[in-house]
């Protein structure tokens, strides 16, 4: 279980995180969602120990991030940052190699290439796996990325913003297998999102936040309501049910 | 590009090498050789064959690291101040300690390679602007005002000829007893080896190794030692020898990826290949004099050079 205790981030006077508090249920997709500035993205930076914070606790299984041992946490927690920018030349398959480094440094085992074998089959990179990345369209390396994470093979899995340059097949690819891997390997799941309707249709939880503070947190349909969404977006937003999925209308 | 062509190649050259040289000595020699011959091989053809070599590894090995961990693929040992810092590194030795061994000599060039070094990676942490043509641009500029730093200190003390020896790379003056100090360049390329996992993802960025559990400040740091320990060694036997550093692990990267488990073996063999033809070609072109190697890899590498920037200009477009 992921506890978030009270957290706060200044930057110079300004706190970007507010004395965040909320509790990560297990093996669920939370969303994380706001408006741009709102701290979602340092939030995940925080409970994933990339950025250090200025108050407060995070603990993972009762444990304090910032005093766990790197090693050991890898293991346990995997962070994915934007990376379309990364250019380098490692074939899909040796990044997905890279994500059992945490349990073998680098000498892989046969439980390490089986693990590997998988997360490509899972993601349907199988066709591409010796091509370098370079070659590759934003939402195959994207894909390549995720499949570092499964084989990573972390309890918790914390995505920001993993739809960013996606067009819309791709982006509900990715959504998808986000669901297999809560659904069927019990993983729990936490992303910031951007566009509202995938976290509506994709997450179990919702937390909505704005400048640094949560709004509202909680169970998908409580989140997805006019008044909750215009007071995170100011927006006056519609909603209507479609084929059982609550669906904002936020164009006009 | 083979292991199986490249192999035999080194060893080709390397015989040649052996065999070229103001002295004649010809294959039919081999079994029935003058001691005048002996002392040529043992105390000049085969250390500058070796220093060749070795240097050549050392050096795209180097280069190879620098570039992975800055993320650049512009940045090398010339492109980032190591090789000028180290240079006042040698020029302040020659100063304030005459009596200075090899040894103690290079330490203080790697002293002041590996704070140059540390000084352009601060440099690039503050650079917004992050164009991969444009930070080897910065680095240059910076191993520009070391090197007028350099050279005025070196003109107020009528040290300029003893400095220009070392801005030029040059294996005509190795003799036996001059290069051992290249050695020390063999268990750092083994260490780079044994490293190159790590560095590879350092590579990916500090997030991406933080997530995977890595050491990320512990592993740069290591490799920043190892690029400035051997271009250390390298300026103070041979000399500055540019471009090597910057292409041959370019070249490598083209064929092999950017794994260096891959590439670094590859990259160690071609720079050696690479060096000991450039040597052997300043060394016949004007027979029987020498043309500085440092100057026929300079032509040969800025001509590499801008190739690979078109050739990226035009891949970006």
């Amino acid at each position: 279980m992921v506890k978030i205790n009270d957290v706060t981030k200044l930057y110079g006077d300004t706190a970007v995180v507010d004395h965040v508090s909320m509790t990560i249920p297990k093996g669920k997709i939370t969303s994380f969602i706001g408006p741009n500035g709102a701290g979602k993205s340092t939030l995940l930076s925080i409970v994933s120990r990339l950025i250090a914070k200025d108050e407060g606790e995070v603990l993972i299984d009762g444990e304090e991030v910032s005093m766990t041992n790197n090693k050991d946490l890898a293991k346990k927690l995997s962070i994915l940052k934007q990376a379309n920018d990364i250019n380098v030349r490692l074939t899909v398959r040796q990044l997905v190699s890279f994500g059992r480094f945490p349990y073998s440094q680098g000498r892989l085992t046969d439980i390490d290439k089986k693990m590997i074998d998988s997360s490509i089959h899972y993601m349907e990179l199988e066709t591409m796996e010796n091509k370098f990345l370079d070659q590759l369209s934003g939402g195959q390396k994207q894909r390549a990325y995720i499949a570092m994470v499964i084989a990573q093979d972390t309890e918790y899995i914390l995505l920001d913003e993993p739809l960013n340059n996606l067009d819309m097949k791709h982006s509900v690819q990715i959504m998808k297998v986000l669901r297999r891997l809560a659904d069927e390997l019990g993983k729990t799941i936490v992303i910031v999102l951007h566009d509202v309707n995938f976290a509506s249709v994709y997450s179990d939880y919702i937390v909505a936040l704005r400048d640094g503070k949560v709004i509202k947190k909680g169970p998908t349909e409580e989140i997805i309501r006019n008044g909750v969404l215009k007071e995170v977006y100011d927006m006056d937003i519609k909603i209507q049910d479609i084929d059982q999925c609550r669906i904002c209308l936020y164009f006009s | 590009m083979k292991y199986k062509v490249l192999i035999p190649v080194l060893i080709i050259l390397s015989i040649l090498s052996i065999f070229i040289g103001v002295v004649p000595l010809s294959f039919t020699d081999i079994f029935n050789l003058t001691t005048q011959q002996q002392q040529i091989i043992l105390v000049s053809r085969i250390p500058r064959l070796i220093s060749i070599v070795l240097a050549g590894i050392g050096l795209s090995v180097s280069g190879l690291i620098m570039q992975q961990l800055s993320r650049n693929k512009f940045v090398s040992p010339t492109t980032a101040g190591t090789m000028d810092s180290a240079r006042l590194g040698i020029l302040v030795a020659m100063m304030f300690f005459h009596q200075a061994t090899p040894l103690e000599r290079m330490f203080v060039a790697f002293i002041f390679s590996i704070s140059g070094t540390l000084i352009f990676m601060k440099i690039l942490d503050k650079v917004k602007f992050k164009d991969p043509i444009f930070i080897p641009l910065v680095g240059l500029m910076f191993g520009n005002i070391v090197g007028s730093i350099t050279t005025f200190i070196a003109y107020q003390n009528d040290l300029i000829q003893n400095m220009s020896s070392w801005l030029q790379g040059n294996f005509a003056l190795i003799l036996e007893g001059r290069y051992e100090l290249l050695y020390i360049s063999v268990p750092l390329v083994v260490l780079s080896y044994i490293f190159a996992h790590r560095f590879t993802i350092a590579g990916m960025g500090e997030d991406f190794a933080k997530n995977l559990g890595l050491h990320y400040n512990l592993v740069v740091n290591t490799g920043l030692i190892i690029v400035a320990l051997i271009t250390s060694v390298v300026i103070l036997t041979a000399g500055t020898i540019p471009f090597l550093g910057l292409i041959i692990p370019n070249i490598v990267s083209i064929y092999r990826g950017d794994h260096l488990k891959n590439s670094l073996p590859f990259t160690a063999l071609l720079g050696a290949v690479f060096l000991l033809a450039s040597d052997i070609i300043g060394r016949v072109i004007i027979f029987p004099y020498e043309v500085a190697i440092g100057v026929i890899v300079g032509v040969v590498g800025s001509f590499i050079f801008l190739y690979l920037i078109m050739r990226r200009s035009a891949y970006e477009s």
